[in-house]
């Protein structure tokens, strides 16, 4: 299911009945040094993809100001930058900078990338957070009323609820949920992270950090923390939806796997109450496919994040790479999507060795 | 049943089998139509999953009829502002003339929403034939031949697998046609950066099995009989290992859909005035919205929903019915319940 499972796979001969008994016991260790080599490869494949592939059309000067200079400033401006020599020769110097964590410089506002990742990085990470926060509170419960009702009313509508959530575009949910709740009832901010009054609040704070509920919270501040608060749940409800979506199939499908085991039963037979049995024995175990598939909905989030962020004008990464595309700077969008390659690649590498931890049969 | 399938569905053969068993006479007079894969589903299917299936049928035939008679059923163009000189005016809310309102730049919303069909349905079909293909070919490559070939490629496939599928289709378009671009060139656009983010799902699927199927039985004894390397692919392994395809089909097609729109809504879509995109009209609804302006983004937003709720339904039955399990499973437990009726 993970991408580790499958390039481990990869590195032992095509001998399946020998391979788990060789490396069965122990083998944790070697499991996650293993993976997280496999991480390297990953990221300087995708690197290399996205330099090569953002090259083919032509410089970043180009693109940003063709049309609106000569050619012989335009050319001289590349010569400047450096665009005029061979196309490896820059693969390799961009290498070389990416080692020392310098992505580059954006150039239409003339911020090296490591900084705007750095000052848009925890907005993201804030709103993804949030969003699994209600993707793991709205879907698992529901997951588990779908598999006890299974087959009967209540399973019908919650399963009809997964594919709409499915089917529905962070955007057009982000749009309904300012229609009715910004503009309609008036309850919530339409878009932004934090109102004006807020951020001047917010100003007064010693080496703000990146996160501003963590920011209001240390400031001590009901309102600050309400205005916060309230310019997350939009955001957080229309990137969480798709992913609890996700979540309630899976505990679905696999409590009614577990449900029907014997060892549940068993333990029915000794008395254990059904609210017990469904909460502790058969959630348990219908947990562990949701964090392996983590790792994939981490990516996936991290697209809808960008899409969530445009909506609601929350200032994060996803947010900047669409202004920095309108902009035409590549530059800017190559180094943030590097990053966001690189935080993937990671997470897969967490979940996994999460995974391998719940579950000793993924480690070989 | 499996007498009438090796006779080409003509009147002879089912004739012959007329005289068979009543079970087998039923199933072997079904004409040729109803053995179809979609209609041979429809009619195994029962309760909620014939619910879900033929709402997802109804939406599936729904978008496609919407998009082959767009011309006719649409009351303007999509790029239309006006009429004989008149100019239809912004932001109108919906009346007798504009069923469904005008957006900001004065296009007609029912009419773009009708128009967008085509463009989605085009993207579909383009990015998920493509991407069959191309996933196919490379999996059975890669899993047959093995080797150098095929851990280069399992390490490529994984990489891209692994990347945020919305930034990979940026990135690509990008590169196909430096952000916006005309209709057939912005569709073509889109479908190949949509292609690129599924080859990856196709291929792992495909080289899984083939890398199972290699060790099988059957595919020893073709090549000790001197089968050559083509015929084992292209019938071996290739008939035998595309169960899971039609799935994957399906979820790729409501992807397809959903990423068009998202790149339109990104502003990294097809131009207004070469084709209708919903994921464009919904971009520009955004700051209506704040405003109150609900209609211009509504009903883009309503026909990407349908759309790919539509796919996704079919999908998701074709694939239960298909399961063995799941399906037997629901059967029995439906024949108990009316023996305890």
């Amino acid at each position: 299911m993970t991408t580790g499972l499958d390039t481990e796979v990869e590195n032992t001969p095509a001998s399946p009945a020998a391979r788990p008994r060789r490396r069965a016991g122990g083998g944790l260790g070697r499991y996650i040094l293993v993976r997280f080599l496999l991480i390297i490869p990953t990221v300087f494949i995708l690197m290399t993809v996205v330099f090569f592939l953002m090259r083919i059309t032509g410089d970043p000067i180009t693109a940003a100001l063709g049309g609106r200079l000569t050619p012989d400033q335009l050319a001289q401006r590349r010569a400047e930058a450096g665009y005029d020599r061979p196309l490896i020769v820059q693969y390799f110097d961009y290498l070389g900078g990416v080692l020392h964590g310098d992505f580059g410089m954006s150039y239409t506002d003339r911020t090296p990338v490591s900084e705007i990742l750095t000052t848009y990085g925890g907005a993201t990470f804030e709103l993804v957070v949030y969003a699994v926060v209600v993707a793991l509170v709205a879907g698992v419960p529901l997951g588990m009323i779908a598999a006890r009702t299974r087959d009967r009313w209540p399973d019908a509508v919650l399963r009809v609820v997964a594919i709409l959530g499915y089917a529905t575009p962070v955007f057009f949910v982000g749009l309904l949920l300012k229609l009715v709740f910004s503009v309609g009832l008036g309850w919530l901010p339409v878009a932004g992270r934090i109102s004006t009054r807020g951020e001047l609040t917010m100003g007064t704070i010693l080496n703000p950090s990146p996160f501003y509920l963590l920011d209001a919270l240390r400031l001590g501040r009901m309102d600050v923390l309400m205005d916060v608060a309230g310019h997350a749940v939009l955001p957080a409800i229309a990137l969480g939806v798709l992913t609890g979506g996700i979540f309630l199939r899976l505990v679905r499908t696999n409590m009614i796997g577990t449900l029907e085991m014997q060892y549940i039963d068993s333990a029915r037979s000794r008395g254990v109450s059904e609210a017990r049995l469904t909460t502790r024995h058969a959630l348990r175990p219908a947990l562990i496919p949701i964090v392996t598939v983590m790792g994939m909905q981490i990516a996936m989030m991290l697209g809808g994040a960008v899409l969530t962020e445009t909506t609601f004008e929350w200032n994060g990464l996803g947010y900047m790479l669409a202004e920095y595309m309108k902009a035409r700077d590549y530059v800017a969008v190559q180094g943030i999507v590097m990053m966001l390659a690189v935080i993937v690649a990671l997470s897969n590498f967490v979940v996994d060795v999460v995974a391998a931890l719940i579950d000793p049969r993924v480690r070989y | 049943m499996t007498l009438s399938n090796p006779v080409p569905p003509g009147e002879g053969g089912a004739d012959d089998l007329s005289v068979e068993s009543a079970t087998v006479a039923a199933t072997a007079r079904s004409p040729w139509y109803l053995r179809l894969p979609v209609v041979s589903h429809l009619r195994r299917s029962v309760g909620l999953q014939r619910g879900m299936l033929v709402t997802g049928l109804v939406l599936v035939i729904g978008l496609l009829l919407t998009a082959l008679f767009a011309p006719l059923l649409a009351p303007y163009g999509f790029a239309d502002t006006g009429v004989d000189g008149v100019k239809f005016g912004g932001q109108q809310p919906p009346s007798a003339e504009h069923l469904l309102g005008t957006t900001v730049t004065g296009f007609d919303v029912l009419s773009r929403v009708i128009w967008g069909t085509r463009t989605a349905v085009a993207v579909m079909v383009c990015a998920v034939v493509a991407s069959l293909f191309l996933g196919v070919a490379l999996g059975l490559l890669s899993g047959y031949v093995g080797g150098w070939l095929d851990r280069v490629l399992v390490m490529l496939a994984d990489a891209i697998y692994a990347f945020p599928s919305l930034l990979l289709a940026i990135v690509m378009s990008i590169v196909i046609s430096g952000g916006q671009s005309g209709a057939w060139g912005g569709i073509l656009a889109a479908a190949i950066s949509i292609t690129v983010v599924f080859v990856p799902q196709y291929f792992r699927v495909i080289r899984a099995e083939v890398v199972r199927l290699k060790a099988e039985p059957f595919v020893e004894a073709a090549k000790v009989i001197g089968t050559g390397h083509r015929r084992v692919m292209g019938t071996h392994l290739l008939r035998n290992s595309t169960r899971t395809l039609p799935l994957i089909f399906t979820l790729n097609s409501s992807e397809a859909i959903l990423t068009l729109a998202a790149l339109g809504f990104l502003g990294f879509g097809i131009e207004p005035t070469s084709a209708s995109e919903w994921g464009y009209d919904l971009n520009r609804a955004m700051s209506d919205a704040t405003s109150g302006i609900w209609w211009t983004g509504m009903f883009p937003g309503l026909a990407i929903v349908a759309a790919v709720l539509g796919v996704t339904l079919v999908g998701e039955s074709i694939n239960d019915l298909n399961d063995p399990r799941l399906r037997t499973r629901k059967k029995r437990s439906r024949a108990q319940k009316k023996v305890a009726a």
